[in-house]
């Protein structure tokens, strides 16, 4: 049942974006601008500094991620849907999941771009460890999404919302970016640390262990009006 | 807990008096010698704001699960101790950092973690001014989450290699410098005293704040 609701939910948005691809397209490419502006800043003579792709990568998300948060929400909150989705009668952590899930696999998709593009740029061996880069890749974008999604639909209601957002999401969600950062870095280093990428990586499970847990249960007393 | 202020007001003075002496008799640092001081003030510091934090954190599952406007007005009571406390110990610790490391600032786990765990409070706050209405309850969710946060700056610095001391060093006090534990225990002390009693007026404040608010708008009905 939980499940079946929180899959039905995702259904919806990815039949919304299917059609309008709205949110992808905008979201990918302020991803590329944010990969250019970042290349624009911190490239001198040619060559990036040495950990630039994985900080690139992982402000490239955040970004982007805040961008494609927002808009998500703002749908349902320009419909008026919302509301409908609360009414229903459903146990709202499943509607919070479904949500989480759209947020999760629209950041995998713009993630599916975004990592080729900077390993093309910086020439960073993004492909030497896959299966670890891939746990890495999604348990971060899982654990900004996870915060991310609970604090956009609760900023739904507040006029300040877009300024808002980035102002709360950024703070809690650092460390998770960090450990990312690191994890990553340590993943691109020739040869790979994988044991100090492993360590990261556990530290990323664990925020997102927590901020789940505090995700669902917060949402159901969030939500209420 | 109002009968409590006046008693704590004059224990909190007490103890701020005794502590400079005993600070001043304290033993110069070998290597650092009178900078070293700054830790009476810099520790005790970030205890009281990690007290807040701890209260905060508290009154905003209270607040969350029951709905009830003191335990909002003791969460934002805390968390605006937490941006004060912190703001002490951030301004003490570059003041330290400048004589003992040479810099003023070092962007490693625990300093970056610190700052960003003030910000989160700074946040909260905030959301509570700009928020709108239902801001409380959006503010004690960024309380929550700014708290789960916070382990991760106290076990940073053991898992990250840092130019910060360990936390070790707090334990460890009474083995490796007796002579400091006094001072340091009448500044925690003192700075504890001064967190409760501001607490203890800021909550009242609120409440006075509340009921000024609740008449207001008895008043308002009764004239319409």
């Amino acid at each position: 049942m939980f499940f079946r609701i929180a899959l039905l939910v995702l259904r919806k948005d990815f039949a919304i974006e299917v059609k309008s691809r709205e949110i992808l397209t905008m979201t990918l490419l302020f991803a590329v601008s944010c990969v250019l502006v970042f290349a624009f800043a911190l490239v001198k003579e040619g060559e990036a500094p040495p950990d630039a792709a994985p900080a690139i990568l992982w402000i490239a998300i955040m970004f982007s991620g805040t961008l494609a948060l927002g808009r998500t929400f703002e749908r349902e909150r320009y419909g008026e849907t919302l509301r409908a989705l609360l009414l229903a009668p459903a146990p709202r952590p499943a509607l919070y999941v479904g949500k989480l899930l759209g947020v999760v696999s629209l950041l995998g998709v713009a993630e599916l771009v975004l990592v080729p593009l900077v390993a093309f740029f910086f020439g960073a061996p993004f492909f030497v460890k896959p299966l670890l880069m891939l746990l890495m890749l999604v348990a971060g974008t899982v654990g900004f999404a996870a915060v991310g999604t609970l604090f956009a639909a609760m900023l739904m209601r507040v006029r300040t919302r877009d300024v808002l957002l980035p102002i709360l999401l950024y703070p809690i969600t650092v460390p998770v970016i960090i450990a990312g950062v690191r994890g990553t870095a340590a993943l691109l280093a020739t040869p790979a640390d994988e044991t100090t990428a492993t360590m990261w990586l556990a530290i990323v499970l664990a925020f997102d262990v927590v901020f789940i847990t505090l995700s669902l249960w917060t949402f159901e007393v969030l939500m209420t009006e | 807990m109002k009968k409590a202020f006046i008693p704590l007001l004059i224990a909190t003075a007490v103890v701020f008096a005794a502590a400079p002496v005993l600070i001043a008799q304290a033993p110069l640092e070998s290597t650092m010698g009178l900078v070293q001081k700054i830790f009476y003030f810099h520790v005790p510091s970030w205890i009281a704001m990690y007290a807040g934090i701890a209260i905060c954190a508290v009154a905003s599952i209270l607040y969350l699960a029951t709905s009830r406007p003191a335990a909002d007005r003791v969460a934002a009571a805390a968390a605006e101790l937490v941006v004060l406390f912190g703001l002490v110990g951030l301004v003490t610790g570059p003041l330290w950092a400048r004589k003992a490391w040479g810099v003023w600032w070092q962007w490693d786990a625990r300093l970056t973690i610190a700052l960003l765990l003030w910000l989160i409070f700074v946040a909260y706050l905030v959301v509570r001014k700009y928020g709108g209405p239902g801001a409380e309850k959006l503010a004690a969710a960024v309380g929550l989450f700014g708290t789960a946060v916070s382990p991760f700056v106290y076990v940073s610095v053991n898992i990250w290699r840092t130019v910060h001391p360990l936390t070790s060093v707090m334990p460890s006090l009474p083995k490796s410098a007796p002579a400091m534990v006094p001072p340091m225990a009448a500044s925690a002390v003192a700075f504890l005293f001064l967190f409760a009693v501001l607490l203890i007026a800021r909550i009242e404040l609120g409440r006075q704040q509340a009921a000024v608010d609740e008449l207001y708008l008895a008043r308002e009905d009764g004239a319409a």
